[in-house]
């Protein structure tokens, strides 16, 4: 099983977003970066598919910052063979722009298996792993939450509103991971230290400007102040009639 | 200039969230094209043009009984090429999410995802979407040709207007078998169940429960809203296993705007504030009167839930009597 896993550094989900001077980004003074939550089920899936059969590759991809070579260790140490940093100084605003050089990288390798995160938890953009499909031309599931493989042929099952969709595809696939398919394993000392002779390669890259411009981050609207209708079963009726009365959603 | 609105069917019903993505493809200002893949005519689609929809093109095929990613995103494309549409809106639904994407790459640009604003001026289109869970709001100019756009479910609400739409059908081919990606079925929740994303009444649950039986309670609440509530939980309880990550809210869950979300025993850590901070009103109900939760709340009870949450049922119960 050769089997790429893309993946991305984000802030930590606790991160309390304050915005940077030019107020178009996240300042990042003091803020801590992981592995993305969702990717770390990518990495996990990689893990035990090339465990099951026995032989292959788990190679990680990743296109950011220099620092993000922090993030690929990560990976390594949970047990990816290698890893490639596509460095950026930023990270393109538009996903087009991410799939492109990460399928440019991709290409010309026949991977089993293209794995992504559904999603990243920074800019949620829940689209670069069908872009990269679409590129290569390769079939796509995307939200995967069980996962089954015989050979070239994939069942998997993907959360929908109100129900479970249950796919077939064949193999050569992108897929993109969701939580529950998987519980990921901590990285364990011996992995960490393995994980800094493991290669990792980095090679400079230079996205397109895309066609998504920013023009403005700015923190959510304030709600306002709520008021403590009471306390205990007693509170229960005035709480009713202002949902009522006063909001009146009720 | 026309904006083409995806709509959304299933087992040939169009989807209501369609009414969302149509009422804001009308708001872009010029004509409105909607759009269905379905095996034939979609019961429902007809409505669409009370939302603004100047005109309803069904793309039939046998294929499309179920939802088919790759002949449903060709035949998309093929339209958007031909019609020369400004915009493309999709709603960022389960399948939106995952057709959006397979459409735009086709046509060379990526999404503008999951939008909660959207306006075209004479200096082009700014959308505004939520990042980092909803904590900062992004807008952002959209210059892609086509602009592609998805919109979060729940947001945009729908506006009926007086006119109503000429349907048209409209028969394409697509790959045999309908592409390499098959939905070979749908195992569909319980009856009743509604998903976090579409309800208007979400009734969250957090450690505060104590124990995974004792959702029922929340479970109680939501049935005497009348099928209109849909139960929901914090991230330390979907970990624990007592409950299913899809009912997960949250910034590695989902992000969700009801109209009334009731948060029981949960503390609110950032992380779920995020997921649920644009709900219109905000109930919580805990024993402790510091949690942070009550910083984003309406309306507080402060309190044992397994004493207020009965009475609240029993109150509402009353109401939808």
């Amino acid at each position: 099983m050769k089997i790429a896993v893309c993946i991305k550094r984000v802030p930590d989900s606790e991160t309390r977003v304050k915005i940077a001077a030019d107020g178009k980004r996240l300042d990042e003074a003091g803020v801590k970066f992981v592995l993305n939550p969702y990717d770390e089920f990518a990495v996990e899936e990689a893990l035990r598919r090339k465990e099951k059969a026995g032989a292959g590759e788990v190679a990680v991809f990743c296109l950011g910052p220099a620092a993000a070579q922090e993030t690929i260790r990560t990976a390594l140490a949970m047990g990816a063979d290698r890893g490639v940093l596509l460095q950026v100084d930023k990270i393109p605003v538009d996903p087009f722009e991410v799939a492109k050089v990460i399928a440019a990288e991709l290409k010309g390798t026949t991977w089993d298996l293209i794995l992504f995160g559904r999603m990243a938890i920074d800019d949620y953009n829940t689209q670069v792993g069908p872009l990269v499909a679409e590129l290569l031309g390769l079939p796509c599931v995307t939200t995967v939450s069980h996962l089954d493989i015989e050979g070239t042929k994939g069942v998997a099952e993907r959360e929908i509103e109100g129900g479970i969709e249950v796919v077939d595809f064949p193999l050569p696939a992108v897929l993109t991971v969701d939580k529950g398919l998987n519980e990921p394993r901590y990285p364990a000392l011996k992995g960490i230290m393995a994980a800094k002779k493991k290669p990792l390669d980095v090679k400079p890259v230079q996205p397109g400007g895309g066609a998504l411009e920013v023009m403005a981050l700015t923190p959510p609207p304030e709600r306002k102040e709520g008021k403590i209708v009471g306390e205990g079963a007693g509170a229960v009726s005035e709480l009713v009639r202002l949902l009522r009365e006063e909001a009146k959603v009720l | 200039m026309t904006t083409l609105a995806v709509l959304e069917q299933r087992d040939g019903v169009l989807r209501k969230i369609s009414y969302e993505v149509v009422t804001a493809a009308h708001r872009l200002g010029g004509s409105v094209e909607a759009v269905v893949c379905a095996p034939a005519q979609v019961q429902g689609a007809e409505q669409v043009g009370k939302f603004g929809a100047d005109k309803i093109v069904t793309l039939t095929n046998p294929a499309f009984a179920k939802y088919a990613p790759e002949a449903c995103a060709q035949a998309l494309a093929e339209r958007a090429k031909q019609g020369g549409y400004r915009t493309l809106v999709f709603a960022a639904s389960a399948t939106g999410k995952d057709l959006a994407p397979r459409v735009a790459a086709k046509l060379g640009v990526g999404v503008a995802a999951d939008l909660t604003d959207l306006a075209a001026d004479g200096s082009g289109l700014v959308v505004t979407r939520p990042v980092y869970a909803g904590k900062a709001l992004m807008k952002v100019k959209v210059t892609a040709q086509p602009a592609v756009l998805s919109l979060r479910p729940n947001v945009f609400t729908p506006v009926e207007r007086p006119k109503a739409g000429a349907a048209e059908t409209v028969a394409v081919t697509v790959p045999p078998g309908g592409g390499r990606v098959m939905v070979r079925e749908i195992k569909a929740a319980p009856a009743g169940t509604l998903d976090v994303t579409e309800a208007q009444v979400i009734i969250s649950g957090g450690r505060g429960l104590k124990e995974p039986a004792n959702f029922k309670v929340l479970e109680e609440l939501a049935r005497a809203f009348g099928g209109k509530a849909a139960v929901g939980a914090s991230r330390a309880v979907v970990d624990a296993g007592w409950r299913a990550h899809a009912d997960q809210v949250g910034q590695t869950g989902k992000t969700v705007s009801p109209a009334l979300y009731i948060a029981v025993g949960i503390s609110g850590a950032i992380q779920h504030l995020a997921g649920m901070r644009t709900s219109k009103v905000i109930v919580a109900i805990n024993k402790d009167k510091d949690a942070p939760i009550f910083k984003v709340a309406d309306y507080g009870v402060v309190g044992d839930l397994f004493e207020i949450v009965p009475k609240l049922t029993e109150e509402i119960r009353k109401l939808h009597g």
